[in-house]
């Protein structure tokens, strides 16, 4: 048996090959960010591709930072705290409501559940005009709330802790907490949040990931006199603009850090979006 | 009173502050269990409810109004029925945004879904340096849309961009990549497929691997080669993952705005000066956000691309179906 299921599952060298080349695919856009971001302008000139890095990454960024109408790194701060407020925000309504959907009982669970389910395939990007005009009314135009508060909770957040909130913590436990006299908060707060510590840091990644690198929304309703990072770097790179290199130098601190916390990170976030297909 | 509910023996004394035994933390306790999960289920739905629910039907109320955005208040807003959509009817920007949404749509989604299970099936083998082949494809996932859009502006550049060289190099013509409807479209869905395949390859992958074995040794003692197992095991089965993958493709897929903005300088929704690569989501956008006063007619191209995007996953959910049976 073990032989013949070893020849069915082998890997051949094309197999490997072929992954190999579409990771070589997936990852020079990379190489060539930082090429260009670290060279000087004659760089991208040149009539074959560069492919060494320079020494000129300072000289080009600080190009970035005298760009004084774009506020790149207004940008970058404006895009640390809304990632964060949201990710800390996503993470706790979501293990709150996925810890209620998978545990307690109650009238209209299932059909509550559903409804987070269908969530997240509607697309809400068509409600951009009233979204946009309510955020007139409420004068949240070219402000962070404008961009923070829409996306404190998420339909995936929740379904994803459901799952892992039923999977991973034991009725018992939850039973043992109840006789013990919790409340179900305390019961939350002290027995499921330490319980779904891994699943809610996954979680925290892909929020973080996703607010950092949103955009159209952002540049809906931001300008760059309050920009977040990508609207900044979007609006670097308006025009038929010439200094690659400082358009290049921007890209890379926009995303670099990112693929870093990627690379770091990548056990667990692949784990945690292949684990999120299966049961979705 | 509080003698009459007795404490079982086993009992452990909470943590925290001692709590009043007895029937009132009884009735406290029946009523945390009755109402509290509603509360920690509500933040979900107000947020949606307030952000996302209510936009949506909104627009479909504007979509009946001659409405301007900003001076709505002292113009009012006029009913118009269903002039709106009427109006779409004789719009050749309308159409013609319509066209590129579907085409883009197409040439980016038909090869990403079949590359990604190519490559899904692909990692599927017992592989060396597992996590890092991964992590390789999946990588382009954690750019931001508008760094993708900057980079790939640059290599598909005509003159200096790394694709013209290599397409030179094997001996073809350098192309424009701006210069005509279907070069703007292919570069346009090559930015996507970039950041997406390998994101769907995993899905796919996650899918494939709740597949039980011996499915596989079975269809191989009935003689079944590879890609016979492929197309008889493995699809088959892979049905509620494969609809899945393609429901958010298509639903991601035909709102497509930022790539096509990007390419084309960043600034305008016009997606270049013949709108070879307007989408739906950018003339929207040029409607109501840039042309503050057409919103009611923005609006109405909203529910038109809902409609669509309802009708493509529909038919995409029987075609799914269909295939398997």
């Amino acid at each position: 048996m073990a032989s013949r299921s070893g020849k069915l599952w082998r890997t051949s060298p094309l197999t490997y090959a072929a992954i190999i080349f579409a990771g070589l695919l997936s990852v020079y856009p990379f190489y060539y960010v930082v090429i260009i971001a670290t060279r000087s302008q004659d760089a991208i000139n040149d009539p074959t591709p560069p492919v060494s890095f320079g020494g000129s990454f300072w000289d080009n960024f600080s190009r970035v930072l005298e760009k004084d109408d774009v506020n790149f790194m207004q940008g970058v701060l404006n895009s640390l705290i809304v990632a964060s407020v949201v990710t800390l925000s996503v993470v706790l309504t979501s293990s709150l409501a996925g810890f209620a959907f998978a545990k307690l009982k109650f009238k209209g669970s299932n059909a509550l559940l559903l409804t987070v389910l269908i969530t997240m395939m509607v697309p809400t990007q068509l409600g951009l005009i009233p979204l946009w005009s309510m955020m007139l009314d409420f004068d949240w135009f070219d402000t962070l709330w404008a961009v923070t508060v829409p996306f404190l909770t998420s339909a995936f957040g929740v379904f994803m802790m459901r799952q892992y909130v039923s999977s991973a913590v034991p009725d018992e436990l939850i039973e043992a907490a109840r006789v013990d006299g919790c409340s179900t908060f305390r019961t939350y707060f002290s027995v499921v949040l330490p319980a779904v510590l891994p699943a809610a840091g996954v979680l925290a990644l892909l929020t973080f990931m996703e607010q950092w690198n949103s955009f159209f929304w952002p540049r809906a309703i931001l300008t760059p006199d309050n920009p977040t990072l990508q609207v900044s770097l979007g609006f670097i790179s308006y025009g038929y603009y010439t200094d690659y290199s400082m358009v290049f130098a921007a890209t890379a601190v926009a995303t670099l850090p990112l693929v870093v916390v990627f690379i770091v990170f990548g056990r667990q976030i692949i784990s945690g979006i292949m684990e999120g297909a299966v049961k979705a | 009173m509080s003698l009459t509910v007795k404490a079982p023996p086993a009992r452990l004394d909470p943590p925290g502050p001692p709590q009043p035994p007895g029937r009132r933390r009884v009735h406290i306790g029946r009523f945390d269990l009755k109402f509290s999960p509603y509360l920690y289920v509500a933040p979900f739905f107000v947020v949606f409810g307030v952000f996302g629910a209510y936009p949506m039907f909104r627009t479909l109320y504007m979509s009946f109004f001659d409405w301007d955005l900003v001076n709505e208040r002292t113009l009012g807003h006029p009913f118009v029925g269903f002039d709106n959509y009427a109006a779409m009817f004789t719009d050749p920007y309308y159409w013609n945004a319509l066209k590129n949404t579907i085409g883009i749509f197409l040439l980016s989604t038909i090869p990403q879904i079949l590359l990604a299970l190519f490559l899904a099936n692909a990692l599927n083998r017992p592989l060396r340096a597992r996590t890092l082949l991964r992590m390789a494809v999946l990588v382009p996932n954690a750019t931001s849309v508008a760094a993708v859009g900057i980079i790939f502006g640059t290599l598909f550049q005509r003159d200096f961009g790394v694709i013209n060289w290599v397409i030179e190099k094997v001996g073809l013509e350098r192309i424009d990549w701006h210069g005509s409807l279907w070069a703007e479209w292919t570069a346009v869905a090559t930015m996507v497929d970039w950041r997406w395949t390998g994101y769907n390859a995993l899905i796919l992958l996650a899918g494939m691997q709740a597949i039980p074995r011996d499915l596989y040794e079975s269809a191989a003692i009935d003689g079944a080669n590879q890609w016979r197992q492929f197309w008889s095991v493995t699809f088959p089965m892979l049905r509620p993952t494969f609809l899945f993958v393609t429901i958010v493709s298509i639903v991601g897929g035909l709102q497509l705005f930022t790539e096509p903005v990007i390419f084309n300088n960043g600034f305008s929704v016009m997606g270049g000066t013949r709108r070879e690569a307007q989408t739906m989501t950018m003339y929207i956008w040029e409607k109501s956000i840039d042309q503050t006063q057409n919103a009611g007619y923005g609006a109405a191209v909203s529910w038109s691309l809902f409609v669509l995007i309802m009708i493509a996953a529909l038919v995409n959910f029987i075609l799914v179906r269909k295939s398997v049976k």
